[in-house]
């Protein structure tokens, strides 16, 4: 019942990230899980050592909402926040976001769209970055301590790819 | 290397990269390439294209540094540069993990939500507040 599905990480047209996943759960709950401070705490913490300590979402159009990841090894913080644009419970999400100290020019754009077919829920999760610099500035950047690459991940890449 | 200089001897950018691994065809290149340098003669004959084609999708790989050319003059032989791959897989790899991690934690917690529903409600929790909303119309 877990892992209802795999996750797709693409980088469609020049300015774009996209993610697709889709969980064993109805939509409605997906949508609260993604949208109530407790409950994305719980799940958004990031990579170990890290957790998601400040969540505030205030969830109307022109709200704002605000994420602070801490480091409990070294107490470094993480921000980010952003502006809701659009809101269509329990379907879709569109939000400016930032982070505190970017490393990227311009503010991005994520939108959260939620499918529910047969009691399942496919979300596809994109960003759009204000210009395809930014989004190649994201693409290079590190997230977290790089994992070693091989062949055999290229072999996979390529494998995964539909043909 | 033997190596003919692309036209833009710039580092190949991931944007180009990605670009390139658009494609399906492309990609399927790239992965005959993985296992050995070839012929664009040999790189034609798994795909129903032309020549003419798949040179086509040959220069847009050269141009994103995902291939070389080796100097053999007759064969012409593209193999493949892994350098950019590599990034854009590192980078890819990282995001996934990253992301994976937090949708099996988020699979976790559905599972948990579901059966609160089902069960009706808890006590006490963490999820109180879900629950009240949820009695909302």
């Amino acid at each position: 019942m877990r892992n209802a599905g795999a996750l797709t990480v693409t980088a469609p047209g020049d300015r774009e990230i996209a993610m697709t996943r889709t969980f064993d759960a109805p939509r409605r709950l997906v949508f609260e899980a993604w949208t109530t401070p407790e409950l994305l705490k719980r799940w958004l913490s990031g990579p170990p050592q890290w957790s998601l300590d400040v969540c505030e979402i205030d969830l109307r159009v022109g709200g704002r909402f605000r994420y602070v990841w801490r480091n409990s090894r070294n107490g470094d913080l993480m921000g980010m926040g952003g502006v809701y644009r659009e809101i269509v419970v329990p379907e879709r999400v569109v939000a400016t976001e930032q982070f505190d100290d970017p490393w990227y020019p311009g503010e991005a754009v994520g939108t959260v769209v939620f499918v529910e077919s047969g009691g399942a829920t496919t979300i596809t999760q994109t960003i759009r970055y204000g210009s395809r610099e930014a989004r190649d500035g994201v693409l290079k950047s590190p997230m977290e301590e790089g994992v070693g690459h091989s062949y055999d991940k290229l072999a996979e890449l390529l494998a995964s790819s539909p043909r | 290397m033997n190596v003919q200089a692309s036209p833009e001897p710039a580092a190949p950018s991931l944007d180009a990269t990605f670009a390139a691994l658009a494609d399906p065809t492309r990609r399927a290149i790239l992965a005959r390439l993985a296992s050995g340098e070839a012929s664009v003669t040999e790189l034609c004959e798994p795909f129903a294209m032309s020549q003419p084609a798949i040179s086509k999708h040959l220069k847009v790989l050269e141009h994103a540094g995902l291939i070389l050319r080796g100097r053999d003059a007759q064969r012409r032989p593209r193999r493949l540069e892994a350098a950019p791959l590599a990034d854009a897989t590192r980078w890819l790899e990282t995001y996934r993990e990253y992301w994976e991690a937090a949708f099996q934690r988020l699979d976790d917690l559905l599972g948990e939500l579901k059966t609160r529903e089902t069960r009706g409600p808890a006590r006490g929790g963490p999820l109180r507040r879900n629950r009240k909303r949820r009695k909302q119309p």
